[in-house]
């Protein structure tokens, strides 16, 4: 049984299907890329599995168990965490509490406990902000812990929803687009960090643009193409594929 | 109820829900620029009223009812040019806010302009106990004036939306602001323009149900929320939708009079309002995606 | 709690007591009779400054659930409450004690319930229609929110001015006393007047303090992150409904406790207090506050009401609320606390000003 398994996965908007009859594995600890030219149906097939859209048709099974058609809050339980192409912080909170969201699910005070704290309240509260600002380090955030959210440069921002994603200490980790707006030198940071968050144990989901960045860190590639799944396999097979390379160079060159 | 009784609701109905549709077409012009709704929207109704009652103490009527239709008219553009123009990408509590406030403090005004007396305009032909007969029915003239009224700006602004180049250029902005923006269009001016022609119709539906409903300083509110559940009812943004559902409105709520007690009357139109908020959020002939998608 | 809220809030008893001291000094004390009612609206808007400023969920109705706990404790400390029961069922209360009998000045029989009878069913009604009204409004956002809250409070007002119990349009007068502790009694008695002023203060502070509390916590955290994008608030695994739905039934609570209290120490409430303009009104002190500052909605919340109450806006007192709402709004959306806001205001003045001084 696989760690995450996506199962006959189809959805339409209106008359068009945006992803169709797509089934792949994810196996645990290891990276998964999923790419595809742009309306492949990426994105559609991303917020499936985090919830974020209402399922028609397929199953996804997360750990033997269906998480599909959960809502989100209830998928991050299980141990699901993921980032956004368009960053999605917490304007108005600093970089520690956007963090310390994220520790959300490893913390329990409920609105009366929050309201008339006892000592275990604090100490779990304080911990919260240790184990926070511990990621924060992790993603060279320690300078900016007070800082708002919402006033940080671009590159600061997408590391503070890395950080928020990972204090929740998930299993499974979702990326969407995580290198769109960074130069050179900064995706290449950025397979750093999502090969030192493989090692950390984390599986990784990321559906991503750059082949550059998918080539070098996945260890398996599936390719979707007018949601349709035209290939699944290693990089080195992946890139050998002419399918794939007629669907991202044009017929012409096929 | 008997047959005559069904036809007297049913066009006394009609006539309240004319009104609330003109409301709901005023709602949505504005919201249709701006992605804005006016609280205020009722306030011009009860402008248009309270100006032209006062005017046509010297002016004949017709001159009054323009009058008071150009001096709203110029109220809702300042308004536009005073409190809305200079905000850049206002968040939408923010806008509610706002025209919350216009909306009292216009109401406020109007206290101390005039009093709190209820006034009306007198009858535009005949007088209180003239009456028509519509298949067994008696009813005042002024619920034809209402009815044609209404029906004229409707097939106005089909034609000002469909066939002139600024009414193409305020659908264009509905449909894709930035796209309009691109192709030229000044989008604050068609702002602009959205709030005086939304005060100016308002102000002339305030003119014309006045003899029947009366107007008072703070009889905005109650046709505001009105014309807000017909535009809800219709979906946002439509005119079709506004005149089906404001009249559905208004017959619906004639009839809830003989079966439920007076003083509950605006609770049913308001029980609707949640209803339709709660269960068809984008309108009788809207879809449930649809709205989802454009929630503010 | 660290040192640093304990200070202010220290800070606050001391000029509570501090004004009662002084105005009872120079016989001014008919000034605490506006600060308790100001602590009572105050109320309201601290548990309005939770769900708008920083849960993010605008509520045009919130006096309708201040007007729910007025009527509430209105029926159940008048002979209003004998419409409720038949002559039997009442008698049984009377024997069993729920309900107490006794004479009025003139003879007659008034009937009331015990004060802790009536207060739990105020905040149990409170509970259970907020509740019922949440789970269906909180699903909405934006205009639909504004609008569905308007009109469930204009709902709530037809009905208190429309139904017989509730006294129509003349409200409920002569209400009792509610007896806090053997011979304390909120209540516009004059020999009570510093023991309902520093209950009403000792409430908002309590209150005060339980919302600093929360905003500091987990939960408060949440919701400020359902306020900042409720998208990846549910996906950091905040039931994002749950914390809306209970954010608002607490906020509906405070504002009932505030109506609950009003009602005994004014002695009776009108259908005005679930008034729209009421409602556009805790918006306005919220809105000028800061929004998420429960200080400053707690300052504000103070010291407009009690001009109002006062007498100091004249007949322009919603007008001033109107424009309030106008003025903060264009020129200082996070309230006129914050370094931004001033500095705009700086700005705009140093705009308009400048071909006269250049």
């Amino acid at each position: 049984m696989a760690f995450l398994e996506i199962k006959n996965l189809s959805r339409s908007f209106g008359g068009l299907r945006a992803v169709e009859n797509v089934s792949f594995n994810v196996e645990k600890g290891l990276i998964k890329a999923v790419i595809g030219p742009n309306g492949a149906g990426k994105t559609t097939l991303f917020n499936l599995v985090a919830g974020a859209l209402e399922p028609h048709s397929g199953d996804v099974i997360f750990k033997g168990r269906s998480i599909y058609g959960l809502p989100t809050h209830r998928i991050a339980w299980r141990g699901i965490s993921r980032t956004y192409q368009n960053i999605k912080l917490f304007n108005d909170m600093t970089v520690l509490e956007n963090i310390m969201v994220g520790r959300h699910r490893k913390s329990r005070a409920g609105f009366l406990r929050a309201m008339v704290p006892l000592p275990g309240t604090r100490r779990e509260e304080r911990e919260s902000a240790e184990k926070a600002a511990g990621f924060a380090s992790l993603l060279g955030l320690s300078d900016v812990l007070d800082a708002r959210a919402g006033g940080l440069d671009f590159g600061r921002q997408r590391a503070v929803e890395f950080a928020r994603a990972l204090a929740s200490e998930p299993e499974l980790l979702l990326l969407d687009e995580p290198a769109a707006g960074l130069n050179i030198h900064e995706t290449l940071e950025l397979a750093d960090l999502i090969r030192k968050i493989r090692d950390m144990g984390i599986t990784v989901l990321l559906i991503e643009h750059d082949m550059s960045l998918v080539m070098d860190i996945s260890d398996e590639i599936a390719v979707l193409s007018y949601g349709v799944k035209i290939a699944e396999g290693p990089p080195k097979d992946i890139q050998k594929n002419p399918e794939v390379i007629s669907v991202y160079l044009g017929d012409d060159n096929a | 109820m008997s047959p005559d009784n069904i036809v007297q609701y049913l066009i006394s109905g009609i006539t309240a829900g004319s009104i609330y549709a003109i409301v709901a077409i005023g709602f949505n012009i504005i919201y249709n620029t701006t992605g804005i709704i006016n609280f205020a929207q009722g306030e011009f109704l009860m402008l248009g009223g309270m100006i032209s009652i006062t005017l046509a103490q010297f002016m004949p009527l017709p001159a009054a009812i323009l009058a008071a239709v150009i001096i709203t008219a110029g109220v809702g553009f300042l308004i536009e040019l005073v409190f809305i123009r200079w905000i850049d990408s206002p968040s939408v509590l923010r806008m509610i806010i706002i025209t919350i406030g216009l909306s009292i403090v216009i109401r406020e005004a109007a206290l101390h302009i005039w009093d709190e007396k209820v006034r009306a305009l007198p009858y535009f032909t005949g007088n209180e106990i003239t009456s028509i007969e519509i298949l067994g029915a008696r009813f005042s003239p002024q619920v034809l004036w209402v009815l044609g009224t209404c029906a004229i700006i409707v097939i106005i602004l089909n034609i000002f939306y469909y066939y002139t180049l600024t009414g193409k250029s305020m659908r264009a902005c509905a449909a894709n602001r930035t796209a309009a923006s691109l192709c030229g269009i000044n989008i604050k001016n068609m702002v602009s323009l959205s709030f005086t022609l939304s005060a100016a119709i308002g102000a002339l539906a305030g003119c014309v149900i006045s003899p029947i409903t009366q107007t008072q300083y703070d009889c905005g509110a109650t046709l505001a929320i009105k014309g807000f559940t017909a535009a809800i009812f219709g979906g946002l943004g439509s005119s079709t939708g506004a005149i089906v559902a404001g009249l559905l409105i208004g017959v619906i709520e004639a009839a809830s009079i003989s079966i439920i007690p007076l003083a509950y009357k605006d609770a049913i139109t308001l029980t609707l309002l949640l209803g339709i908020l709660f269960f068809r959020p984008g309108g009788i002939f809207g879809s449930r995606e649809a709205a989802a998608l454009k929630e503010y | 709690m660290k040192i640093s809220s304990h200070l202010p809030v220290a800070l606050l008893g001391a000029i509570v007591v501090l004004f009662q001291v002084l105005m009872s000094a120079t016989g001014t004390d008919y000034l605490l009779i506006q600060l308790t009612m100001s602590a009572y609206y105050a109320l309201v808007v601290l548990g309005l400054c939770l769900l708008m400023g920083y849960a993010g969920q605008i509520s045009m109705g919130h006096a309708a659930f201040f007007a729910l706990g007025g009527y509430t404790a209105a029926v159940l400390s008048t002979n209003n409450l004998t419409q409720l029961f038949s002559a039997g069922v009442l008698e049984w209360l009377v024997q069993k004690g729920l309900i107490i009998l006794s004479t009025d000045a003139y003879g007659a029989a008034a009937y009331r319930a015990p004060a802790w009878l009536s207060l739990g069913t105020a905040v149990l009604i409170t509970v259970a229609v907020s509740f019922a009204i949440g789970i269906p409004v909180l699903r909405l956002k934006g205009h639909y929110l504004a609008m569905a809250t308007l009109g469930f409070g204009t709902i709530l007002y037809r009905i208190f001015l429309g139904t017989r119990i509730f006294g129509e349009a003349d409200g409920i007068s002569a209400v009792r006393p509610c007896e806090i502790l053997p011979g304390l009694f909120v209540g516009g008695d004059p020999s009570q007047r510093v023991f309902n002023y520093y209950f009403a203060w000792i409430l908002l502070i309590g209150a005060l303090v339980l919302l600093l509390n929360l905003v500091r916590s987990r939960v408060g955290r949440a919701l400020r992150a359902i306020h900042g994008s409720e998208e990846a608030a549910g996906a950091m695994g905040i039931d994002t409904a749950r914390y809306k739905l209970n954010i608002f039934v607490i906020s509906a609570v405070f504002a009932a406790l505030g109506g609950y209290f009003m009602t005994h120490f004014n002695g009776g409430i009108g259908p005005s207090e679930a008034g729209i303009m009421k409602s556009v009104r805790y918006v306005a002190i919220v809105a000028v506050g800061g929004m998420a500052n429960l200080w400053g909605c707690l300052l504000m919340g103070v010291v407009l009401n009690f001009l109002s109450l006062r007498g100091y806006f004249g007949s322009y007192d919603d007008a001033v609320f109107g424009a309030l709402l106008i003025i903060i709004m264009a020129l200082a959306p996070e309230g006129i606390f914050r370094k931004e806001s001033i500095s705009r205001i700086k700005e705009l003045t140093r705009r308009l000003s400048w071909p006269f001084w250049k």
